[in-house]
């Protein structure tokens, strides 16, 4: 007796296959699988893993990089920042003779002045000067950064004032004390009253509250960002040259026993460059030059843009561990089906013989248990994104992370469990239709 | 004369095992006229079941020609063999070979169901084969929830629902008790007084004897052909 060929035989499953014997290949297929209802389900739970590891990771996934994006985003990502860095060598200096020492680091006016005059492409150059105090309500006190800064620090930030306004450019010309909280320490300062008007204290200043600022993002650690290291302070801005007024250039810092003091003319400097195509370049220009410039490494340079494109880049390499660890699950649920099939055709020898003497050709038998294992894996697919929707919506929900569930990763997982299901549905399907009739109808 | 429906002409069937080559049937000839009813008998090893399997289209000779319905399945391809099995020939089998997961009326439309006829006319002819042979108070069980007579009686109203040219039973009493038994030959003897080709193969003499027309069979080759 010659063999057919069994690929001819599966390509001839799908020819004339009529919708009628399909969908009672489909009935059929639901009843054998429910009659094993452990069996089946047993089965399916590997895929259903599967897919639900891949939507869930997926979304997880997606919800953090989306959020370390955001804040990157919120740095700005056509400004390039430097800031001023303690250099660790000095600290050692500082440490060992404490009395009196004034340290001298970071960026200058004169950078400033560098930058403008030599860097092409550079629209904004906005300086910023931090001072760490004390901030008062009559007896209500928060620990802020104050940050001397420009009028148009908000725009460059992509940051809103939510109450009141920023300051002006008469702000700065006239060094007028007024300020804008974050809207993180507004509760504490003022838990009853709207603080516009207000006055608040630092030292022996007082400053009238114009503004609030909306509350920046938590900062969750992302790689090498330089806001990662600290805590989410609070921020209270007033003008720049009311800070240089007030405070000077010489920060004085009280340790146990001693104090140490600092000279930092600026503390950060943002950069705004034209278009996006140029900070790289930008980036470059500015490090050399300030490299020159600089004997000490007293300052960062934070490039938002190369951040950014890290994050990507570090995100593609999730999405390819995480795409690899789905082809794994999904390949170990196929191989569980293909087990499973490959017993349920022998436990069903005597049923395909029957089956083929009663007028059954190959392609019959092939479909019936394609069917059948597609059925299998096709549950499982949807019982996975099921299950992979509900469990990332439970962890934003109880674990306070952000998922974001794109609309393709359903769909992408439901489709390869189903193709899993074909393609391990393929061989015991053929094992089975290659049977001899007269042997299978023999087999006990 | 009119042409026979079952034509045998110098059958020969040869089996490889391993080096040894068995021939099981050596050059078989032998005509069946419609509306016969005939046992094929013999000793165990005689080519009994392979000439079943021959006749059953499940296995193709490997020399000479049976024709069928005057249409020679000899050397047809699977798939073709396939549809001769479901639309002209009905199986009745020893251990019955019902499926245990469908219902008697499911199994009886299964050789329906591979001719692609609509669900409620091959669900109706089903209900009628049931009702020919009296069980159509049964249909909805189960094949394990039935005695191996009424198990019997399903398989055969599963050969007659596809309007068969031949009806081909192996060892159709095998595994019955005297009075089931005699029952199923009962129905066989009615079903040929309604004119049905029936072929039985079998090696006990009471139920062979039944039969209008006894081939012998010994080693592969026709010992004789009696007619009552």
């Amino acid at each position: 007796m010659s063999e057919d060929n069994s690929i001819q035989s599966l390509g001839d499953a799908f020819r004339g296959l009529s919708v009628v014997r399909l969908k009672r290949a489909v009935r059929l297929g639901i009843k054998s699988l429910w009659l094993h209802r452990l069996r089946s389900l047993l089965t399916m739970l590997g895929i259903v893993f599967g897919v639900c590891s891949v939507i869930a990771m997926l979304a997880i996934g997606e919800g953090a990089s989306y959020e370390a994006q955001e804040q990157i985003k919120n740095l700005g990502s056509q400004n390039i920042i430097l800031r001023s860095a303690k250099p660790p060598e000095e600290q050692k200096v500082s440490d060992k003779s404490s009395q009196g020492y004034v340290l001298q680091y970071g960026i200058t006016y004169t950078d400033v002045k560098r930058i403008r005059a030599t860097i092409p492409g550079v629209t904004i150059v906005m300086p910023t000067r931090n001072i760490r105090e004390y901030v008062w309500n009559i007896s209500r006190r928060v620990d802020c950064d104050i940050m001397g800064t420009v009028p148009w620090y908000p725009e460059m930030r992509n940051q809103r004032v939510i109450e009141g306004r920023f300051f002006t450019d008469n702000d700065m010309d006239a060094r007028t004390s007024v300020c804008v909280l974050g809207a993180e320490m507004v509760p504490i300062l003022f838990p009853v009253e709207s603080p516009l008007g207000k006055q608040v204290r630092v030292g022996a200043n007082y400053y009238t509250v114009i503004g609030i600022m909306e509350a920046r993002a938590t900062v969750a650690n992302n790689d090498g960002g330089p806001d990662a290291a600290k805590p989410a302070t609070h921020r209270m801005f007033i003008p720049l040259e009311t800070a240089r007024l007030r405070y000077g250039e010489v920060l004085m810092r009280r340790r146990a026993g001693s104090f140490e003091a600092e000279r930092v003319q600026l503390h950060e400097i943002t950069v705004k460059v034209e278009s996006l195509d140029a900070v790289t370049g930008v980036a470059e220009a500015i490090k050399t030059l300030m490299e020159r410039n600089h004997k000490k490494m007293d300052y960062e340079v934070v490039v938002p843009l190369e951040l950014l494109k890290r994050a990507e880049r570090t995100k593609q390499i999730f999405n390819i561990v995480l795409g690899s660890i789905a082809a794994i699950s999904l390949l170990v649920g196929g191989i569980g089906i293909m087990n499973i099939m490959l017993a349920s055709v022998t436990e069903r020898t005597r049923e395909i013989g029957i089956r083929r003497a009663l007028g059954a050709r190959r392609r019959d038998i092939i479909v019936q248990f394609l069917v059948e294992t597609v059925i299998l894996s096709g549950a499982g697919g949807i019982l996975g994104v099921l299950l992979g929707v509900i469990i990332p919506f439970v962890v934003s929900h109880t674990a306070g992370m952000k998922t974001i569930i794109t609309f393709w990763s359903p769909m992408l997982a439901f489709t390869i469990s189903g193709l899993v299901g074909v393609i391990f549905g393929i061989y015991p399907a053929i094992r089975a239709a290659q049977m001899d009739p007269v042997e299978a109808l023999r087999h006990e | 004369m009119p042409s026979p429906i079952v034509h045998f002409e110098n059958v020969r069937k040869t089996y490889k095992m391993g080096m040894v080559t068995v021939e099981a049937l050596r050059g078989v000839t032998f005509e069946i006229q419609a509306g016969e009813y005939i046992s094929i008998m013999g000793p165990s090893g005689c080519g009994k079941s392979t000439m079943l399997n021959l006749l059953g289209c499940l296995d193709r000779p490997s020399a000479g020609h049976y024709r069928l319905g005057g249409e020679d399945v000899s050397q047809m391809n699977d798939d073709a063999l396939s549809a001769v099995r479901g639309s002209r020939l009905g199986f009745v089998f020893q251990s019955y070979n019902l499926i245990q997961q469908l219902t008697v009326v499911e199994n009886i439309e299964i050789p329906l169901y591979y001719q692609d006829r609509p669900e409620d006319q091959s669900r109706d002819m089903a209900r009628r084969m049931a009702a020919r042979v009296g069980l159509d108070q049964r249909l909805e069980h189960k094949p394990f929830e039935l005695s191996g007579g009424q198990q019997q009686r399903v398989a055969i109203a599963r050969a007659l629902v596809n309007e068969p040219l031949v009806i081909l039973a192996d060892e159709p009493t095998g595994n019955l008790d005297s009075s089931s038994g005699t029952e199923i030959m009962k129905l066989f003897d009615e079903l040929h007084a309604q004119g049905k080709t029936l072929i039985l193969v079998t090696h006990d003499p009471s139920v062979g004897q039944r039969a209008h027309r006894t081939i012998r069979l010994r080693d592969g080759e026709i010992e004789s052909d009696v007619r009552r």
